[in-house]
């Protein structure tokens, strides 16, 4: 039965109360542990079509009399168009429409002006370079303290208190007081953004886009040209990554939808790398001046931070406090978070935005802590667990983080032995971090379930698989529940006219919002199968089930399926499901620790990590197959932020310095650590008919901290900025030397 | 108009002096099995073979490839390598996939059993932002089944 209830939506963090009807869930939980095909490893169901390249990415779109735009993008941080003149370009060979000026204040390096389609891309831009602008160059605004003095915010500041922070400081044994920077790095998703928009009615638009979010595109454009949302199709069958960077349509498709409309004909917007570096969003710079006190016996009395995101033009307010106040059961906590605006490019949500900053932050303020109260970390952690949420009171829905810790335990314990392996320059140290983060996922969500004459199954759902299995993770769901190998199973996805409303995949929310619904979908159109084959056979329903591709009867009888499904000719079995609510007054977390190993030469600040350990707590796997896949992507981009990556931007000018990957150093295969990954894989008993929750983001969360520990444990230093640049590494090593000269860095007699 | 040979077919292709082959492979001849990342060398994703050697298709202009035999990912559809790759889950978008094949092909083809190192060292120039590189490792350490 359809039930209106009003519920909290969640996606990176931010919460939303919204009216939403959802139709109850009603199956039973799978016991815990593998089953037919669910909780085993399963190959990609699409990974032969990508792994011989003849998956088709927007990139290798190709519409028939289709143009190619491009983008003249302002050179300036800040600065007005003083007058643009487009009409050589107009003029140039090949060119069919102009647009411009796209708008008159530009408040970023690599911000659109004007855009120019022709038949071909080189024709484009040899257009581009006709463009006549003049420009009124403005004072940029660059540094984000200098922001928030002078209150140039992007919202208001957040200030959230519990407790009393000062008598918690003031019963506090000790305290400890530091400054953290984190730095701003860039998705570099290898398919650039990009769409084309085609115009197949004055009123009816069609959108291929390399996208996280078909449905939101779908919503956002039909709005930006007041079209009945149904008039407008969005399109995304394979897709060359996103990391969060890919939720919004944004200029280049408006530019095409544009563009396509004054000519008549198809156009594609494709960012170049270097806009790519310059224009797609970035994961913030930070400054957390954080502040801890704990008792003598590892109580933490009063945890306080003052949180400065470097948001740039536009963009949110990631919660990089947000670590702070939900890791641990700290009964005082205040802090305060603050979005600077600024002549830089607009953040975009990368990948536990906040969280993975924020971790950074407090972890290794933690681990100061557990060091000046001459605590073990691992056991300070375990004092200050929190057995609910500590923000609001309300129960986890399942938490096994005390399970995630015993079971890093074993590579904690290596602590001793690796640190005996240093070696003349060569310290070694090992160093763990917490993770919290989101990942419940949400209705709505729906998926429908097709079943043929020929006994083989299509999920049908307007979702989207942006690299991480979610799609294969479905066909297993589906598979599972009809009882059918998961090579009897299709998924078509990713085209807003092929299948019912699915949620963003962003949020490490595909499998918790997707998985349900498609269980339930799976499910109905079992008990369709199942209630033919009952009139068929002439037995009792309750005595039939699916298995192993065949109908099965409880005194041992069986048939193939295709006996029952053979009688549909070109009839179908059509199943529907959707995701159900979330569990009421709970709160859904996901949950973990990782131990890090590392090497630093003290003579020149080289940093290594030979060894990460990643214990994490996300319900029920479905393919513990790709989720080691996801642990390991998420734990190689933490590298990148921990110690290479940094959008370096010229401090008078605000322009960006690292247009290229040579210049903005992403971590390749010969960068790469021993990579152990544990799943805990306990289903959240209140979290739907699946009890799975996302894995895409609580990889990347604590293995900056974990590094920066592990340094510390090395060396006795305190790296509290990122990257580790061997400067970095070299000045936390001279400062360490001058504060106890006699522990920290001198090589081994 | 230059005529070039790909996995073993003769075109005859229309390209203005300075046009990359990698462009002519995807605009011209429909072989968008290789990817165009950064257009500027330094990401490996549209790597092909000439002559069996890896080069940088985005880099290489189409009139220097002349007589030479050009190989794609779908020349190398059938080698054992993709399996490998399915294997192993060593890819997860896709986008790098195709380079790291005709890049790891050439590998194994000069050397069928590289060590970690020797693969670590062949592999490093082609970029996969998803991280999947120890799955990497594995499939063509396993590529021979």
């Amino acid at each position: 039965m359809a039930r209106l209830i009003k519920t909290e939506k969640e996606v990176e963090g931010r919460y939303t109360d919204t009216w939403i009807v959802v139709e109850e869930d009603t199956l039973d939980q799978w016991p815990e542990g593998p089953r037919d095909s669910v909780g085993r490893p399963a190959t990609r169901i699409d990974g032969l079509q990508r792994a011989r390249g003849e998956a088709r990415y927007t990139a290798d779109i190709q519409l028939p009399g289709m143009l190619h735009a491009a983008v003249l993008r302002g050179p300036y941080a800040h600065a007005r168009v003083k007058r643009l003149d487009l009409e050589a370009a107009r003029e140039a060979p090949g060119v069919r429409g102009v647009l411009g000026p796209i708008q008159e204040e530009v408040g970023y390096p690599g911000q659109a002006v004007a855009a120019v389609a022709a038949d071909t891309l080189a024709q484009a831009e040899a257009a581009l370079a006709l463009v006549e602008v003049q420009w009124e160059e403005l004072e940029p605004l660059l540094d984000p303290d200098e922001a928030v003095a002078r209150d140039a915010l992007v919202s208001d500041a957040r200030t959230s208190e519990r407790g009393d922070v000062e008598r918690g400081f003031a019963e506090a044994d000790v305290i400890v007081e530091a400054e953290y920077r984190t730095q701003s790095v860039l998705h570099n998703s290898m398919e650039t953004h990009q769409a084309i928009c085609e115009w197949e009615a004055r009123d009816r638009l069609t959108v291929y886009i390399s996208t996280q979010f078909v449905w939101g595109i779908r919503e956002q454009v039909a709005e930006h040209y007041e079209l009945p949302p149904d008039q407008v199709r969005v399109v995304c069958r394979f897709m060359g990554g996103g990391f969060g960077s890919k939720n919004s349509p944004d200029d280049y498709t408006y530019i095409a939808a544009d563009l396509a409309r004054e000519t008549g004909r198809p156009v594609k917007c494709a960012l170049t790398r270097r806009d790519e570096n310059l224009a797609a969003g970035h994961r913030n710079a930070t400054i957390q001046r954080l502040r801890a006190g704990a008792r003598s016996d590892g109580t933490i009395t009063a945890l306080e931070g003052d949180f400065v995101n470097a948001t740039g033009w536009g963009g949110w307010v990631s919660s990089t406090g947000g670590p702070m106040e939900l890791l641990y059961g700290c009964e005082s906590v205040r802090i305060t978070e603050r979005g600077a605006k600024l002549n830089s490019s607009p953040m975009k949500a990368f990948r536990a935005p906040g969280f993975v900053e924020g971790t950074f932050g407090l972890e290794c303020l933690i681990d100061e802590l557990a060091a000046k109260l001459g605590l073990d970390p691992l056991e300070f952690r375990r004092r200050n667990h929190s057995e609910h949420d500590a923000v609001d009171g309300r129960p986890f829905s399942s938490k096994n983080l005390l399970e995630c810790y015993t079971r890093a335990q074993p590579h904690w314990e290596r602590r001793e032995q690796v640190r005996a392996s240093s070696d003349g320059p060569w310290k070694r140290g090992v160093g763990l971090a917490s993770q919290i983060w989101y990942g419940g996922g949400g209705p709505p969500s729906y998926a429908w379930v097709r079943v043929g004459a020929h006994g083989r199954a299509v999920v049908v759902t307007a979702m989207q698989d942006i690299g991480t299995g979610s799609a294969t993770a479905m066909a297993q769901i589906a598979a599972e529940e009809l009882g059918l190998p998961v090579d009897h199973v299709d998924v078509s996805l990713g085209d807003t006219a092929r299948g019912p409303y699915a949620s963003i995949s962003a949020g490490s929310s595909t499998i918790p919002s997707m998985g349900p619904a498609v269980r339930a979908a799976a499910a109905d159109a079992a008990r369709q199968i199942i209630e033919i084959a009952a009139q068929r056979f002439e037995l009792e329903e309750r005595v039939l089930s699916l298995h192993g591709g065949r109908i099965v009867s409880a005194d041992g009888g069986s048939w193939p399926i295709e006996e029952i499904t053979g009688l549909l000719e070109d009839g179908q079995i059509l199943g529907k499901g959707s995701r159900g609510p979330n569990p009421t007054g709970m709160r859904v977390l996901t949950f973990g620790v990782q131990v890090a190993e590392v090497a630093v030469d003290v003579e020149t600040g080289e940093v290594r990590v030979d060894r990460i350990a990643a214990i994490h707590d996300v319900g029920r796997v479905i393919n513990p197959l790709g989720a080691s896949s996801q642990v390991e992507g998420g734990i190689i981009q933490g590298l990148g932020h921990t110690l290479s990556e940094e959008r370096l931007l010229d401090p008078r000018t605000g322009a960006v310095l690292t247009q290229t990957l040579d210049s903005y150093r992403m971590p390749t295969i010969a960068d790469v650590p021993e990579i152990v990954t544990d799943l805990v894989d306990i289903p959240d008993a209140h979290l739907t008919n699946l009890g799975s929750k996302g894995l895409g983001e609580p990889p990347i969360v604590p293995t900056a901290a974990a590094i920066a520990n592990a340094i510390r444990d090395a060396t006795g230093a305190d790296v509290r900025s990122l990257p580790i640049t061997r400067e970095e590494m070299l000045r936390a090593l001279r400062e360490a030397r001058e504060r106890r000269p006699e522990r920290v860095g001198a090589p081994a007699a | 108009m230059p005529e070039v040979r790909v996995n073993g077919q003769e075109y005859a292709v229309e390209a203005e002096v300075g046009t990359s082959l990698a462009h002519v492979l995807r605009e011209q001849l429909g072989l968008t099995g290789t990817k165009v990342a950064c257009n500027e060398g330094h990401c490996g994703a549209c790597t092909v073979q000439l002559d069996g050697v890896p080069i940088l298709s985005c880099l290489t202009l189409v009139h220097t490839v002349e007589g030479r035999e050009v190989t794609t990912i779908e020349g190398l559809r059938d080698h054992p390598l993709v399996d490998a790759f399915v294997r192993a889950d060593a890819l997860q978008c896709g986008f790098c996939t195709p380079g790291q094949i005709v890049s790891a092909a050439a590998l194994v083809e000069a050397n069928p059993d590289p060590s970690r190192e020797e693969i670590r060292h062949g592999m490093a120039g082609n970029i996969c932002r998803c991280g999947t590189y120890p799955k990497i490792e594995e499939a063509i350490s396993s590529w021979q089944g």
